[in-house]
This record gives structure tokens, sequence and C-alpha cells, in this order.
């Protein structure tokens, strides 16, 4: 629980300004804690005065600890390929294995996947799991799952790293579960703790407005999802080698529940934003959905796709597939333009990593200016279409 | 200003609004563009209960009176009068049957308009009768156990959506106006049709069509109340649904002021938000000043007419016209204050310009409506 | 049919956010309110209820004042509400929460459908629902984007991939979690205002479960929060000046590299 040092509390109330959860609030000079309280321990990291402190009594710590080694990566393989965020798991997955000292292993699940085997020891792994079955060639949440709860008994990595996917997102919790071990959600930074070797964890909180840091002290392995696009894939090393084990699956693990009666690929709206190198996106400053005219005839002009804020979207002005950040997807193109778009953290999180982001809005204020690259102050209305002149201009 | 209502009152309101917010704004400027009826958002209505305020409670209702239809009004109207004027029709439609009909009658249409599973509409006017209601031509014959109507009815609200239609027509027609009765008429009674959609400056969400009426064969027992009561009713009926209109023009006005307000924040010109130039900061003030005065006028007309009702016409008559000329006014302001994207259809307050118009013409003009007014104080002082 | 919908009481993320001087979280005005996908989890249950017949239970696991969420179910269309409350649940991950519901969903008896929101706005991690199949050993899918089928046996449902959708079929008892697309969730009426407001909302402590104080809030929690701090602002920041004409005009400057 929270305790609060009578002695030490000044009243000043950063505590009372830091909770996201009105659970401390100062009366007479004093802090007092109430029943919101979820020991999310904002308020101690504020307290100038030392005055706060979590206190657990007792913690569940897991024996054994050590016998925990190597950074195991679950690959991501759909309809005959595999997902791009693979590699990037590869490569940020072979920086903590090179810092620990230890092997980076992969397991890839599918119907005939052994090769990719060799593209996968390429990008860094140095041991690859197969595990091949007609059953896996569909995603099955139950039987991907019991795969990966598998490998994580058999071979105890001290890291387990999976793409913040649709697949990853849904089989990777219930494998923490399984076997008992902490996870944390869409990170966009892994590092490991010289000092005691843990993984520190970093993540976007509250819709992505606060960034939170995150360790797993008593429990192993420690499990990450993480975003696509955030890290930087692995440069191939074709000559590099490493040994290809093919897992033994149990039939009874091949039963899964869930049946798959048709699996649809997308035909409309086929752009993937995240392909794209520039994308035009638009948010809430458009006012409404017309103003995605004005952005597509922009995007056309540049070669590049429709983006949009979650503002956007939520308004129905444009379909869910169009949405960048938090809730959406995460872009790195080499332009990003953002229309309309204050630039709240839940956005900047899913295009932060543009090579150039060009921000218009009419707030000369609007948090979206401290992460662009140039800042345009107008009514996008009058800025777009001079920029669509002035740039068929430079064309001719 | 805090109008102190009930825990009640505040449950209906709050209703109201996340109807508006939730279901009304994001597709208003769509439904407008379409002249598309908002049946979905009257499902959606239904399904929030709100048909059910002005039913009373042995029909299933909530038995709420003119005051919790003008604060459930004025939610809706935010958001759209085109939606708005569609539930108010709804109503309009069968109060003929709540205050003259039979128990049976009653019976049997009162549950479903509660529910929301069957609406209303309200078929007086003519080509030739407007202002002047006595002027109708529509006749109804009794043969045998049938009553058979002919006649055409025109700009009926809700015409080919709602499947229960309140019919005055002329059954002494020798006797002018107190030879005149209502009728219900059921869609899909025989000799009973729909003319053409008409296309409307505002309000265009709303079903605007004729009824056809071409020796409509309907039960003996259609008739509401007794026979030549008919304009009694109606007038009674209009009594009661003015303060409804009246609290349209009050919602309408005040999502033009916060439209104009927000804008005026906003909207940057020789370095400042306009709002900071007095010249913006007194309309603004204008405004805001007509909409709480005109609140409070159909607020005060509302309870007098749930008290008083056997004198009403006088308070159900001013508030319709404050509130509608004050609306007409306040959203001309609003487009004003935003210039030339107050004209663009992108901000919504060109709608609502539109849309106050009418406003000021249906459910008895202004000008009828100060009549009503001027009699009753030529009366008063007599 | 029994359906268990399992909400949260969130505050309104887009108007919390740290002020990167005083490293303080800005909370003025910030609304606690359900959790917008399980508003989607909800208005799906009550569908397949007036579908099939049956009862739709909520829950949730927090502080008293959570109690509003439970209400306002019951205001949507649920018939009744259960807050799994304790002072020993506060500092829960998504790990000793999945435990938690797991245990207050058993001792509530057994139920058909469970239906969960993708996930919650203020962690955003996706985690629970899965967790909390895993702990009640059904079967479950997430993210899905509309039922197509449902009997008191199976039910038949799309679920969003990120290259598209598959279609799969559960037998019951199962566990879903749902994204926005799944529905339009409807606005509470005033029949249900009031029958929310008349409602008595079952308590459950960590006693009442009979969960084991280790697996619960902080002290069950296998993952633990550090640090909290602001995004970084980016530096080679530049803002443009004049009227349109000129800004857009020095962009374009700025831009050549990318045509």
């Amino acid at each position: 629980m929270l305790i609060i040092d009578k002695e030490k509390c000044s009243g000043c109330g950063l505590c009372e300004a830091s909770c996201a959860f009105a659970a401390i609030v100062v009366t007479d000079d004093l802090a007092v804690v109430n029943e919101a309280c979820t020991l999310c321990g904002a308020c101690v990291e504020n307290c100038p005065d030392d005055a706060l402190r979590i206190e657990v009594a007792e913690r569940r710590i897991q024996e054994g600890l050590d016998e925990y080694a190597g950074i195991l990566v679950f690959a991501e393989y759909r309809r005959g390929i595999v997902a791009p965020v693979s590699y990037e798991l590869l490569g940020v997955g072979r920086r903590l294995a090179d810092q620990r000292g230890v092997q980076l292993s992969v397991v890839i699940a599918g119907g005939d996947v052994s090769r990719h085997a060799d593209s996968l020891i390429a990008s860094g792994a140095d041991i690859v799991y197969l595990a091949e079955s007609p059953v896996l060639e569909q995603f099955h949440e139950d039987v991907h799952a019991a795969v990966l709860a598998q490998v994580i008994r058999a071979q105890k990595p001290e890291v387990v790293l999976a793409g913040a996917t649709a697949m990853g997102r849904s089989v990777v919790p219930y494998v923490a579960t399984v076997i008992d071990a902490g996870l944390t959600a869409d990170c966009t930074r892994l590092e490991i703790r010289e000092s005691d070797g843990m993984l520190l964890q970093t993540r976007p909180a509250f819709g992505g407005n606060i960034m939170a840091t995150i360790e797993c002290p008593h429990t192993r392995p420690q499990m990450a999802t993480v975003r696509p696009k955030v890290m930087a894939p692995a440069q191939p090393d074709p000559s590099r080698s490493g040994s290809i084990i093919r897992l033994e699956l149990a039939e009874e693990i091949l039963q899964s529940r869930v049946e798959v009666l048709e699996s649809v690929h997308n035909t409309e709206d086929q752009v993937n934003i995240q392909e794209m190198e520039t994308l035009v996106a638009g948010g809430r400053g458009l006012d409404s959905e017309k103003g995605f005219a004005l952005i597509r005839e922009l995007a056309d002009e540049l070669g590049g796709a429709v983006a949009a804020s979650r503002a956007a979207v939520d308004s129905g002005w444009i379909p869910y597939p169009h949405q960048v950040g938090q809730t959406g997807k995460t872009v790195a193109p080499k332009l990003y333009i953002a229309c309309g778009i204050s630039g709240a953290v839940q956005h900047a999180v899913g295009m932060q990593s543009a090579e150039t982001i060009v921000a218009i809005n009419r707030d000369q204020n609007a948090p979206i200016f401290n992460i662009a690259t140039y800042g345009v102050v107008g009514d996008l209305y009058e800025v777009i279409p001079e920029l669509i002149k002035r740039l068929r201009e430079v064309k001719k | 200003m805090d109008y102190f209502f009930t825990e009640h009152q505040q449950m209906i309101i709050d209703t109201a609004r996340e109807i508006t917010n939730e279901k009304i704004i994001p597709v208003r400027a769509e439904l407008d563009e379409k002249n598309e009826f908002p049946k979905e958002i009257l499902q959606d209505i239904a399904k929030a209960d709100l048909f059910s305020i002005f039913v009373p409670e042995e029909y299933g209702g909530f038995g709420g009176g003119c005051y919790e239809i003008v604060l459930a009004m004025e939610e809706l109207a935010r958001g759209c009068v085109g939606v708005a004027t569609s539930f108010a029709a709804s109503a309009l439609g069968i109060f003929p049957v709540l205050i003259a009909g039979s128990d049976e009658q009653k019976q049997k249409y009162l549950p479903d308009i509660a529910a929301g599973t069957r609406w209303a509409a309200f078929g007086l006017t003519e080509a030739n009768a407007g202002s002047d209601a006595s002027g109708i031509q529509t006749t109804a014959v009794l043969d045998g156990d049938e009553w058979v109507l002919n006649g055409t009815k025109q700009w009926i609200t809700n015409g080919g959506e709602a499947q229960i239609y309140t019919i005055i027509a002329l059954t002494d027609p020798s006797k002018g106006a107190r030879g005149a009765s209502i009728f219900v008429v059921e869609d899909g009674d025989p000799g009973f049709s729909y003319g053409k959609k008409e296309d409307k400056m505002g309000i265009r969400s709303s079903a605007t069509r004729e009824l056809i009426l071409k020796d409509c064969r309907i039960p003996k027992d259609r008739l509401v109340g007794k026979r030549g009561t008919g304009f009694i009713t109606v007038m009674k009926t209009l009594d009661v649904s003015r303060p409804g209109i009246a609290s349209l023009g009050i919602g309408l006005a005040q999502a033009a002021l916060d439209e104009a307000v927000v804008y005026a924040k906003q909207r940057v010109q020789f370095g400042k938000p306009i709002i900071a130039f007095q010249a913006v900061q007194h309309m603004l003030a204008d405004m805001a000043i007509q909409v709480e005065a005109g609140r409070a006028l159909v607020y005060a007309a509302a309870r007098h007419i749930d008290a008083h009702p056997k004198n009403m016409s006088k308070a159900s008559s001013m508030c319709k016209v404050f509130a509608t000329d004050m609306a007409m006014k306040v959203t001309t302001d609003a487009v004003q204050v935003l210039g030339g994207y107050g004209y663009m259809k992108e901000y919504p307050v060109e709608k609502m310009m539109r849309d106050a118009k009418i406003l000021q013409i249906y459910e008895g003009t202004n000008q009828i409506q100060r009549n009503v007014i001027g009699q009753e104080l030529n009366k008063e002082y007599s | 049919m029994k359906l268990l919908v399992c909400i949260k009481q969130v505050p309104d993320a887009k108007d919390v956010r740290l002020d990167p001087v005083t490293n303080t979280l800005a909370r003025e005005g910030v609304d606690s309110i359900m959790n917008p996908y399980d508003r989607h989890a909800l208005e799906e249950a009550v569908a397949i209820r007036e579908q099939l017949g049956g009862m739709v239970s909520v829950i949730t696991m927090g502080p008293p004042q959570a109690e509003a969420v439970l209400r306002e179910a019951i205001a949507c269309g649920a018939d009744e509400g259960v807050l799994v409350s304790d002072r020993a649940f506060a500092g829960a991950d998504t790990w000793a929460t999945a435990y938690t519901l797991a245990f207050a969903a058993q001792a509530l008896g057994a139920f058909d459908l469970i239906l969960c929101g993708k996930q919650a706005i203020d962690g955003d991690t996706a985690q629970v629902g899965p967790g909390l199949a895993c702990r009640l050993q059904i079967p479950y899918v997430t993210c899905v984007q509309k039922t197509r089928h449902v009997s008191r046996d199976a039910i038949e449902v799309e679920r969003m991939m990120d290259d598209g959708y598959d279609v799969v079929r559960l037998p019951l008892p199962a566990l879903l979690t749902v994204v926005k697309d799944i529905n339009e969730p409807r606005v509470a009426s005033l029949k249900g205002k009031m029958k929310a407001k008349k409602a008595t909302i079952r308590q459950l402590s960590a006693a009442d479960i009979g969960a084991d104080p280790l697996c619960i809030g902080l002290t069950g929690s296998p993952t633990q929060v550090v640090r909290v701090f602001s995004p970084e602002a980016r530096g080679d920041r530049m803002m443009f000046s004049g009227n349109v004409q000129q800004q857009v005009e020095q962009l374009v400057a700025c831009l050549k590299n990318h045509l």
C-alpha cells in the first residue's frame, strides 16, 4: 500500500497533481490517499520530500530464476511469408543477446516454414525452432500458444519477444498466463540494465501521453511485445550460421477448439500505409469528412497515401486501416505531413520515427510542432491548396 | 442558468443529449445533403424511451407533460431540427387521440407510440387551407359502418414514413369549421396513398409529403372524439404542441451560439482571436441573452400549460413567436460571426440558418400567432 | 444464455498528459468513463440476449467508485452488476487482473459467453482477455469485428487480422474480445436509467472469491512500473513565419529532396 510519511509531507500538492485517478488529495497540509489508488507510483516519483513510498508486504517470487538464459523471438508467419516485424524482433533480440552474452533463438510456426530458417539465421538467430503442421498454416490461438509455451518450458529463455500484431497480441498474453510470467505490451524501447541484467521495457501509457518503464524482477521469462516498425530490422548476413531444430509436437496440442472457416485477405483499400514512403495525414482540424478530399489530392501530388489521426477515424471520416498512432498503425515513412493534427502523444508514438515531419496547424502551440521538422502555422484549407499549387509549379 | 429540473427531467435531458451527440451530430450533414429520412435515429430515440415521455403511464408511457417534451426536443434540435421535427411530428400526430380519443383508441395506438414502434403524423394542411384552416376541402361521409374520405393533404411531416395519421376532414361541409371531424387513417388503408416528397430549403432530413385520400374507407370507430368537434381538438392540439416548436428554436439557437463562440475563440485575424474584438463580443453577448430569454419564456409557458390546460393559447403562441424569431436572428448572426466560412457547407451554421426559417412558418405562422395573442389581449381587457 | 461482460472504468485518456516541466500528470478536467471498447462488448452481449434470451452480467475490478460504470452498463441493458473491489487488488497488472477476474467469474457460476473490449484505453495492453480465457480454460478469439451467427452451443465470428479477417467458429463456453466496428452501442434508455438507479450492485472482495493473497494486486503482479516520464520532443524543428504563401514557399524549398 501507499505509505505517507506525515513528518516529511509538506502538503505541497504535487502528488495530487500527478495522480491520474484522483486517489491522493491534500487536506490540512497533508496528503491523504483514498480507495481509488492503483499503486501506479506516479506520486512517489514526483514527491519532492520523499514522503511517499509503496510498501508490499510479500512478493510472489518464482524459484530458480537463474536457470533462465537466452533470448527467444516468436516469429510471425502468415500466407506463406514471415512478417517483417519478425526481422525487427531479431534485430533488437540480437542486440540484447550480445549484451547478455547469450544465444538468440527464434520459433516459427506454420504449415511449411523450414524454407524460412536460413533468412532467420542470416538476420541474427542462433537457433531456429520449426513448428510444422498443416493446422499451423491458419492462425489458431490455442495451438500457436501451446507451441510457444512448449518451447519456453523446454528452453527457459530469460526474455521472450513477439510482435504487437493481431497474432502476437492474442497469443502472447495467453502464454504469459500459462507460464505465469510478466508481459509488457507494445514496447517502444528495450534495454538491459548493466547492474543486474534486468530487461527494462519502455512503453507508452494513457493513450501514449505518458511513457512508462517496466521490469519483471521476480519472474522469468521477461516477456514483451514490440510494435511493428518501431525497431530497425537486422541487416541480414548470409554467412551467419545457426542450428535448425524441428519441434516434436504432440497430437493433443495440435487439436484446436477454434475452427477457421475462411480467411479473407483485405482487397479494398489495399494500400498499407506502413509500406508507403510518403503519408499525408488528416486530423480533427479538417472539421469534416470532406477535408480528406484535399488530403488525398496532396497525397496524390506527392505519390503518397492518406493517413489519419484517431480523432478523424472516430468521427467516421475515414476507415480504421488509415489510423496512425497508439491504437492504430505505427509508420516510419520518409515524409509525413500532419494536417490539422494536434499531435497528442497517442498520435506521435505512431509516426515520430518518420524521417521528415511537416506539421500544418492553425494553433501555433499545438504539440505536433514539438516533433515536427517543419512547421506551418495556418488554416490547412488555405495552406494545402497553396502547397499543391506550388508543388505543381515546381514540377513544371 | 439553473432551472432546477427534477431528477426525472434531468434524465430526459441527458438521454436526449446523448442521442444528439452520439447519433445525430455525426450524420446530420449527410442527412441534410441527401434529403434522407433519419429512420435509424428515430429507432435509437425509440430504444432510449424518448417517445414514451408524452404518453400517459397507463398506456406504457412516462406520463410527462409539455415541459418534458420541450426539454427533450430542445436537446434533439441542438443536433438537427430536421430530426427533431420528425420526432415532434409524431407527438403532434397522436395528440388528437390523447386529447379526444376513446379509451379503446388510446389502448390501440398509444402503447406502440410510446415504444416508438409506430410513428404518427398530423394531416391538417391542404393546398387551399394553410393559415386559414377552415378552408379545408377533404370530406368524410359515413357509408354504413365505414367512413369514406376524399381529399388531398399537403406538406405533411412524416408523410409516407408514419404508420398512424390523424386526418381532419369535413363531415358536415355546410357547417364550415363546426362541421370538421378527426379520423385516424393507417398506412395501408384502402384508398390511402402518398404523393410527391417535397424538396425543401431546410429540415431536409424530415419527410414532407402529400397524403392522397381517394375513396379511402376506414371503420366507423376511427372517428376521434365527437363528430363536428374536429376544430376544437385541432386548436387544443396546436396549443400543446407549439411550445415544442419553440423549444426547437431554443435548441437550434443554442447550437448556433456554441458554434459561433468556439469559432470566435480560434479564428485569428489581425493577430488576435476574433473573440478579442468587442464588435464580435457584443454580437455573441446579444445572441446569448436572446437564447436565455427565449429559454426562460418557453419553460415558463410549458409549465403554465401543464398547470392550466384550459387557458393556454396566449402562453403557447407567445413562446412560439419569440423563440422562433429569435432562432432566425441568432442563426443568421452565427453565420455572420463565421464570415465566409459560415456561408460554406463545411460549417454547420449554414444548415442551421436554413433550418431556422421553417420554425417561423409551420404550426401556425408567427403572424397567425400574433393574431392569437392580440385576440386574447382583447378578451382579457374587455 | 448466460453472458458476462468485463468492463473497466478509465480516465478519459485524451485528457491525460504529463507536464514535461514538472513531470506531473495534468489531470484537470479528466473524467472517469466506461472504457470505450467495453461499451461495444456490452452492446454485443445485450444484442445476443435480445436474440437468444438469458442474462447479461457485467463485472469490473476497481475501486468503489467503479460502481458508476456498472450502473451505466445496467442503464445500457445489462441485467446485473458485480463490483470486485478490495484494497488488496490495487496495483494489479494484467496477469493479476486476469487472475482476479477469473476467480470472480468462477464465484458467480458458469457462463456461456464472456465478452471483453479489445483493450482498455488507459493501458492499451489487450492482455486481460486472453489471460482470462487461459485461466478459465475456454477457447477465445481477439479483435472480433462481427458476430455472424450465434446459437446456444457455438458462435461464428469475424476475427480482425492485420491483413484482413478470418471467419472462425468456437464452441461455447468461449471468450471474445471485440473491436469498435462490431456494433453501434445504444444510448442508455430512460427505463434503463431508472433500473440502474435502483439496482443493487453485488460486491465481491478478495476473500469472497477465494483468491490467493500472493496472486493479487501489486503483490501478485509480475510486472512493475519503475519510471514514468514524458515523451521526448524532437530537436531539429524549424517553424516558418510569414503569411501562408511565404510559409509554403519556405516549405517547398526545404522539401526539395523529397520530390
